[in-house]
């Protein structure tokens, strides 16, 4: 049941992306790119989706359950970081360079572009670099213990 | 700056936008999870007994909306300029990038900002900055 939610939720999701130009990486870019002919259309997809997304996160802030029953997993994580500002700063420049973001590479991926697919599978790839770095990361015995990682999944 | 009124669509992106924070209410309401699509790729890398399949099944609906979406209507055309290494280099610096910050344009953008989280604004904050100073840099002071 709660993958059935999933799917539904991954499919509006991704329909949202296309009709709101997000999946389109040229448009992308044309909202990044401020000293040109500016594009604010993204501005107005940011908007609508924080306005539905904040009745809704304030619903579920007072349910310590979902409607599936499943428990509330909001994170809880606070604290801002050399990981946080970091990884952001790497992961816009990345973002700023092909005009495509994690939600968007899946809906290229799926539309059959060819450099959607290869956009994608970097991506996978750079996931994989930072869990092999965790990985190694955690297998050095002297190392303090400070992993976050399962408190800040978002 | 100009604005680009050719490509100015905010009823399109406004529709979107109420979709996206759609399926993150969603998501958030059933599932009692944040609709962050780097964690739920992500978390696919370091698989655990019974928190596969929900994070498959995110995934396969976002990467179904193309088939979904055409058949009421066509696709909107899409357009990456990037060259493949430029492609490549992007795609590894923003997987990596997004899990080392705990999240990308949804799981902070979107879902964060939407808690009022302040470490979500942090985030992104600096990933528009880099994404605003990029495209800067590769468009204005280098003419790519």
């Amino acid at each position: 049941m709660n993958a059935l939610f999933a799917f539904v939720a991954g499919l509006v999701f991704g329909i949202g992306l296309i009709v709101s130009g997000m999946a389109n990486p040229a448009k992308v870019i044309g909202f990044l790119d401020l000293a040109g002919t500016w594009d604010p259309s993204l501005a107005f997809v940011m908007g609508g989706a924080i306005a539905l997304g904040a009745l809704a996160f304030a619903y579920a802030k007072r349910r310590s359950m979902s409607l599936l029953d499943l428990p509330m997993q909001l994170p809880t994580a606070r604290h801002i970081d050399r990981r946080l500002i970091g990884g952001s700063a790497l992961f816009g420049i990345g973002w700023g360079l092909a005009g495509i973001c994690p939600g968007p590479a899946l809906v290229l991926l799926g539309s059959g572009a060819v450099k959607g697919a290869v956009f994608f599978a970097a991506m996978i790839g750079g996931m994989a670099l930072f869990e092999l770095a965790e990985h190694l990361k955690r297998a050095r015995p002297n190392d303090v213990a400070c992993d976050y990682s399962n408190l800040t999944d978002h | 700056m100009s604005i680009d009124w050719n490509h100015f669509t905010p009823w399109a992106a406004l529709v979107g936008g109420l979709l996206i924070g759609l399926a993150a209410a969603i998501f958030v309401l059933f599932n009692g999870r944040i609709a962050g699509v780097s964690g739920i790729v992500g978390g696919l890398l370091r698989p655990r007994r019974g928190d596969i399949a929900w994070r498959v099944a995110f995934a396969a609906g976002l990467a179904l909306a193309p088939f979904v979406y055409r058949t009421f209507a066509a696709l909107p055309a899409t357009r990456i300029d990037a060259g493949w290494l430029l492609l490549i280099a992007a795609g590894a610096l923003v997987g990596i990038g997004a899990r080392y910050g705990s999240g990308c344009t949804s799981g902070h953008g979107v879902c964060g900002l939407s808690r009022f989280s302040l470490r979500s604004l942090v985030a992104t904050l600096t990933f528009m900055g880099a994404g605003f100073a990029t495209v800067f840099i590769v468009r204005h002071l280098l003419g790519a």
